[in-house]
């Protein structure tokens, strides 16, 4: 019986998805007996043209990391929908867009502006900045349009599965390689991780008194953070009631809010609008009725960065997109 | 004109597109390694709190996540001008060695190193880590699973995630390490220093330096250049991974330059050009005069050789051993063969496995104090670290409330992007003749490439 062929993508991504799965140790070397890698290039010396070789569909599986900025990933994404049976959204970039996705909040014009002229150690009297053509003496460069918007997998290419998480942890990639080995899926679109928020199986839930209360906004530089405490209890923002669980609470445990790397718990549409409503919702709750607008103008003031702060990982994918282009 | 694409190239993080014109004669003209891929992080920084950036820039590469959280961190230190605890900089350093460690096995076993151990003309598809168990045993795959895992261990109990640890803070950790967690780092180091020796030094040594192909392949003229050379130094001049100064020699070995994070701008520059994504970090003192080497060029180069190349020597007994063998096999120091790259990362590796041994001895490193609550207000702050790769730099400036204006963040991968360019240009010249190219030949000039380590996004 021929192996199931198995392909591993990354588009604008750190490539901490495909070390995810390295990391699955043995576990990867029993998935490597029961199928057949054809693209994988942080591990493989498989080809692009290998893959345009191959029929329609006869991939089965594609696992896709990171958003798409550039028109290279666009295509490869494309050919790789057209050549797979399946193809999972493998991590937050993917997903929602990510780290990277907060390019949103910026035109293109000024990431070349920044990256390529202004920051203190680039010499470029002459202005360069990278071209999708180029002469030179010796044959035409080309290179990838830098698109100005980064988009999520999905505003791509339909996609089948998603696997959240930055990176998705090691038992709900397990499961899903499996319920994928084993023909057990959920429904086309599922988010292959539990549907509940991660206040739900945070290990500080019990501790956690009724009816929290923020009277002042603290950055978790600015105070000794408590290590059994709920981080809203201490006035930190944390994403814990509006992001999905399976995560394993990792940043938690190492005494650390939650960012919101797995997306949107089930039900939540737009997990940044939720969190400012939720975080809204419990500002100054004790003294509301005593408070003028004035004070909850200066609660506010305590939330530094709104946009990269409730849309850390989720900005392609939200109601928002990006910032308006003038 | 006849184009030879190689694309993407593979066992490398990140992106890389490499295009080789030949002549009519089919000689190669010139070999270009292009970066197709840019994200943008020194633009959308700003406006992020300052205090989020050792979160957000880790993913820049999660290869070297770590190294990202720990030279931000400790630019957040700058920043607001606050020192950490005593124990909270031994944490942070056993962090960043545990991590080399980890990621030194996976380039070795995993992305570099199956060119040696499976051999550069073996077929493509067994050039990997599926290679590299079926050639080295199981026993050997089994151990190598057993360091990274327990490394990782070590990453995660002080992080939480092996893959983008959260617990750096201005002045500090976000958390103590237990007693009970420093008795299994104590089991992971020695672990380590078994590995290092006995499982990677020994396989190098008997794969690599006792087959002549390859020892010529390491110590002849495909893969070589003179150029400068940086890495970060203790107080006596030996390599550190966590803090110290940043040193500079120059091609014949000669002290160029000694300096703080803090005064990076006085050394580096970058160049851009309009053909890849990627820019090209030199010494300012020096100037930027194209892709050569040799003294007249501020290409210079950094990651475990150039580390090696520009201290003294190693910090701990064995790797200090190892070290004066290798400059021995390779005819002094610095050495500029680009291959050599893998032998100075083991003899790093084995490095990380004493100093942690040191430093999980060290009953201060289960002390509660772990952080200082920064109280001055923010402007600007340098954080430097030595990552697998290489030197990695982070700059902030920020308003009064720790909100981003401007970050500047060079990563290894910039600063050996004119070597990587130079290197891929000089193996196509000296791989391919009379328009004969196979897929070895394609897999030997990535070669040039894999050595650095790169991570190009």
């Amino acid at each position: 019986m021929t192996k199931p062929k198995v392909a591993f993508y990354s588009s604008a991504s750190c490539g901490g998805c495909e070390e995810a799965v390295i990391n699955l140790d043995e576990d990867l070397l029993k998935v490597m007996d029961a199928v057949d890698i054809i693209l994988w290039p942080a591990f493989f010396d498989f080809k692009s043209k290998d893959i345009e070789a191959l029929e329609d569909g006869e991939i089965a599986v594609s696992f896709v990391s990171g958003a798409v900025r550039l028109s290279e990933q666009e295509e490869m994404v494309k050919l790789l929908r057209q050549k797979s049976q399946l193809v999972v959204a493998f991590g937050s970039c993917a997903h929602l867009g990510g780290i990277p996705g907060l390019g949103n909040l910026f035109t293109r014009d000024a990431i070349f502006q920044r990256v390529y002229k202004e920051v203190p150690t680039v010499e470029n009297p002459e202005g360069i900045i990278p071209q999708e053509q180029t002469s030179l003496d010796i044959g035409e460069r080309t290179l990838p349009e830098f698109s100005d918007t980064v988009k999520t997998l999905d505003q791509v290419i339909p996609v089948d599965y998603y696997l959240p998480g930055c990176p998705p942890p090691p038992d709900l990639i397990m499961n899903a390689v499996n319920a994928i080995i084993e023909g057990e899926l959920p429904e086309k679109g599922a988010v292959l991780a539990p549907d509940n928020p991660l206040c739900d199986t945070c290990p500080r839930a019990e501790e956690r008194r009724e009816g929290v209360s923020i009277q002042e906004i603290k950055r978790p530089h600015e105070i000794k953070l408590s290590p059994w405490k709920c981080f809203l209890e201490q006035g930190i923002i944390c994403l814990g009631s509006v992001t999905r669980s399976g995560c394993g609470e990792r940043c938690i445990k190492a005494n650390m809010p939650c960012r919101g790397c797995m997306g949107p718990a089930k039900g939540t549409v737009d997990q940044g609008s939720k969190a400012i409503s939720i975080i809204a919702s419990v500002l100054g709750l004790e003294e509301e009725e005593g408070m003028t607008e004035q004070d909850v103008n200066k609660l506010l003031d305590g939330i530094v960065d709104p946009a990269g702060t409730f849309y850390r990982f989720s900005l392609p994918c939200s109601l928002l997109t990006r910032r308006t282009m003038e | 004109m006849r184009k030879v694409t190689i694309d993407p190239v593979t066992r490398l993080e990140g992106h890389g597109k490499i295009e080789i014109f030949l002549d009519e004669e089919g000689e190669v003209e010139r070999a270009y390694f292009q970066v197709p891929d840019l994200r943008g992080f020194e633009k959308f920084c700003e406006g992020r709190p300052a205090e989020e950036m050792p979160r957000i820039t880790q993913r820049i590469c999660g290869g070297c996540s770590t190294a990202h959280h720990m030279a931000s961190t400790k630019a957040l230190d700058d920043l607001f001008k606050v020192e950490p605890t005593s124990a909270a900089k031994k944490i942070r350093e056993l962090m960043c060695n545990a991590f080399i460690a980890e990621h030194h096995i996976l380039h070795f076993f995993f992305l570099g190193g199956p060119d040696f151990i499976v051999g550069p003309e073996k077929p493509a598809g067994e050039r990997n880590f599926m290679g590299v168990i079926a050639k080295a045993g199981k026993e050997v795959g089994g151990k190598v699973i057993e360091v990274r895992k327990r490394l990782r261990g070590v990453i995660e109990a002080i992080g939480g995630k092996a893959i983008h640890p959260v617990c750096g803070l201005p002045g500090g950790m976000s958390k103590p390490v237990t007693e009970e967690e420093r008795k299994s780092f104590i089991r992971a180091a020695e672990y380590l220093v078994e590995f290092s020796v006995f499982v990677a030094l020994d396989l190098w040594d008997n794969i690599v330096l006792k087959n002549k192909e390859y020892l010529d392949l390491i110590t002849g003229d495909v893969y070589r250049h003179r150029t400068y050379y940086m890495g970060l130094v203790d107080d006596n001049n030996k390599v550190n991974f966590y803090d110290g100064h940043i040193r500079v020699v120059d091609p014949d070995g000669k002290e160029f330059a000694r300096f703080k994070a803090q005064e990076y701008l006085d050394h580096i520059r970058e160049h851009v050009e309009p053909w890849t994504y990627a820019k090209f970090s030199y010494l300012k003192n020096v100037g930027w005069k194209g892709f050569i080497d040799g003294e007249e060029s501020g290409v210079f180069r950094v990651g475990p050789l150039a580390r090696l190349n520009a201290a003294d020597g190693m910090a701990t007994p064995l790797a200090q051993e190892y070290y004066e063998k290798m400059y021995e096999v390779l005819g002094g120091k610095p050495a500029h063969n680009t291959l050599a790259f893998h032998w100075a990362r083991l003899i790093e590796l084995l490095y990380t496995s004493e100093r942690m041994l040191e430093l999980v001895g060290d009953p201060e490193l289960t002390s509660p104090e772990v952080i200082n609550i920064p109280t001055e207000i923010p402007l600007e702050g340098m954080g430097v670290v030595e990552a697998p790769g290489g030197t990695l730099f982070h700059h902030y400036e920020t308003d009064e409330r720790g909100s981003i204006t401007g970050a500047n963040l060079i990563a290894p991968v910039q600063n050996n992007s004119a070597s990587i360019c130079m290197s891929t240009d000089k193996a196509a010249k000296s791989l391919i003749h009379k328009g004969k190219v196979t897929d070895s030949t394609l897999n030997m000039i990535e070669m040039a490439i894999r050595a650095y380590d790169p991570c190009s996004a």
